[in-house]
């Protein structure tokens, strides 16, 4: 196995050690895509642009695939110009910039996170001190980890909506129990890590229940928490994106997604989605960076 | 169906009686000592009587039925609507889901083991695929409705795009979990590099791909729904979700999502059936 290499010694080596390889896969997506939107858009080009009678070079065939008003599939610096127009061209809180888009649905992807991490992090804690609730409740809530509990959010946006909820709350709602059932889980396989042997010291101390909780429990849980935080703010924002699809939703990435496929905006959903990868990427990178600073202060890795 | 029973004076002092007693059977039976079966027992008891509770609170409240259908209610719309719901069944699930699973699975763990002597493209592709877990791939639904038309390929291809990375990432992980006290003795053998890779180093991975199967089961049944909700062909369990909710036949759209769920538990256990009987020799499965 080549594994056995030692890797290079100095930063700026092992900084291309890393890196270079991720850059040769982004460049060869990059040319894969130009691909795709070259040997997917000739058909459209072909029919709409060029004139067939009079003849076309490849060249001419080419540039047509790549500059077409709505094509199949956008080439990259059409999406790259459209995002940078988008971003750029308008005000933060006008509808046309993305950006107030991203504030729309990282918003109640945030709310609910909140708020279903402290659900889920009080409802573990009364699991793991009640043995009823233990066997009663927690077969359901592992159950429920294989079961598409998306599904249920057109039922909830109906619902929260007959009953006068409307904008960020059915949103976050939804977000909210997608990241619930996650840290529910990590947090009771957390909360019983700790060793008989450490439970029994805290026993002989006299420490009462709070104090183990907090003192040994809670600590314990924290790398079981954060894996479970990253899932849940990625399954949130799944969430808060699904849930402005039936409610013909005007603001946010999903109801953008939407818009642009009645339209046939592909440009427009393109942009959506590398944002909405962004978004994605920034709030698990938030999630990653408060990781690293708790566990770090605790003395961990 | 619709008879209530009303709020008499006693419905509240009953209802307290009866919780009392349904919170008090639950407590018992979950102190009972025999290990295996009392989980499953209590957690099945409680399921029960949730469905109890849900069935009177709904019928004596005289909930309205867009909020939330009685039990009976949904499960006599999954019987009335049986054919319906079996013509979405095989729609979304055996077409959509399956193939999709299927395909993508096999291409993550084929390009898995392709680029196992390849450490340049482990470290490229790796980073990037570890990455897209926290990206909403499911949002390439439209693009992909675009390309592959409305039928079942274009769900069956965002399927494919999100079962393909977890796979092709465990995969990854698993090929590196054989022991190098075992990956020794296949060198001292002089086993060749697919003599150890079928011998050792594949079945060390089996519980790896396994978990990456299991997970991939439900996000594939997600993806496929949700990307019915950007447009879909008149039928399909994400197709009558939406339309039937618009339509606030809120019973039918329960009755798509027992059908969903249910699909999903089954295809766990089966996977869960499966792993036991191909990694019967680990201690994962061993000691569970």
């Amino acid at each position: 196995m080549a594994e056995g290499l030692a890797p290079p010694r100095s930063a700026a080596a092992r900084a291309v050690h890393n890196w270079f390889p991720v850059a040769v896969v982004l460049l060869a997506v990059v040319l894969a895509w130009y691909a795709a939107a070259w040997g997917l858009n000739a058909p459209g080009a072909i029919e709409r642009v060029l004139d067939a009678d009079a003849g076309y070079t490849q060249m001419e065939l080419f540039d047509a695939t790549m500059t077409m008003e709505r094509p199949l599939v956008p080439a990259p610096h059409q999406v790259a110009v459209d995002l940078y127009e988008s971003l750029t061209g308008w005000p933060v809180d006008s509808p046309r910039n993305l950006l107030y888009h991203v504030a729309v649905t990282g918003e109640s992807t945030l709310v609910g996170f909140v708020l279903g991490t402290a659900l889920g992090l009080v409802l573990s804690v009364l699991i793991v001190h009640s043995r009823t609730l233990d066997k009663a409740l927690l077969p359901w809530i592992v159950a429920s980890q294989t079961v598409p509990v998306l599904a249920i959010a057109p039922i909830v946006l109906v619902v929260l909506g007959s009953l006068g909820f409307s904008g960020t709350a059915p949103k976050a709602f939804i977000a909210m129990y997608l990241c619930f059932f996650p840290v529910v889980v990590a947090m009771v396989q957390g909360l019983r890590s700790p060793q008989k042997i450490e439970t029994e010291m805290m026993h002989t101390y006299a420490a009462s229940r709070w104090q183990a909780l907090w003192l040994l429990r809670l600590p314990a849980a924290l790398p079981f928490l954060f894996p479970a935080l990253r899932v849940g703010v990625a399954a949130g924002l799944v969430g808060a994106m699904v849930a402005e699809l039936p409610t013909g939703a005007q603001a946010g990435l999903g109801a953008r997604l939407l818009t642009g496929s009645y339209y046939g905006q592909t440009v427009q959903i393109w942009s959506a989605l590398v944002m909405s990868a962004l978004l994605g990427l920034a709030l698990t990178a938030v999630v990653a960076g408060v990781e690293r600073l708790v566990l770090r202060s605790r003395g961990g890795v | 169906m619709n008879a209530s029973i009303g709020i008499t004076p006693w419905f509240w002092p009953a209802m307290l009686l009866l919780a009392l007693v349904a919170g008090y059977s639950v407590y018992r039976v979950a102190a009972l000592q025999s290990s295996r079966w009392s989980g499953m027992a209590t957690a099945a008891l409680f399921g029960l009587w949730v469905l109890a509770f849900w069935e009177i609170l709904v019928r004596a409240l005289d909930v309205p039925r867009v909020l939330l259908p009685a039990p009976s209610l949904i499960m006599g719309s999954l019987v009335e609507h049986a054919d319906k719901l079996w013509g979405d069944f095989v729609q979304t699930v055996v077409k959509s889901v399956f193939i999709g699973w299927a395909l993508g699975c096999s291409l993550g763990f084929v390009v898995a083991v392709a680029i196992d002597r390849m450490p340049f493209l482990q470290r490229g592709l790796l980073p990037v695929a570890s990455l897209t877990s926290a990206i909403p791939l499911v949002g390439v639904a439209p693009i992909a409705i675009m390309v592959f038309g409305f039928e079942w390929p274009s769900k069956a291809a965002v399927v494919v795009l999100m079962t393909f990375f977890p796979m092709l990432v465990s995969t990854l992980a698993g090929l590196k979990a054989a022991g190098k006290l075992e990956r020794e003795l296949m060198v001292s053998y002089a086993a060749s590099y697919p003599r150890t890779l079928l011998a050792l180093r594949l079945p060390a991975a089996l519980p790896f791909i396994f978990g990456a199967l299991k997970v991939n089961a439900t996000l594939a049944l997600i993806g496929a729904i949700v990307a019915e909700f950007f447009g879909s062909p008149t039928s399909g369990l994400g197709f009558r979700i939406t339309t039937e909710a618009a339509r606030m036949n809120m019973s039918l759209v329960w009755g798509a999502i027992v059908v969903a769920a249910v699909t999903g538990s089954v295809a766990y256990a089966l996977l869960v059936a499966l792993e036991r009987r191909a990694a019967f020799w680990h201690p994962s499965v061993r000691e569970g």
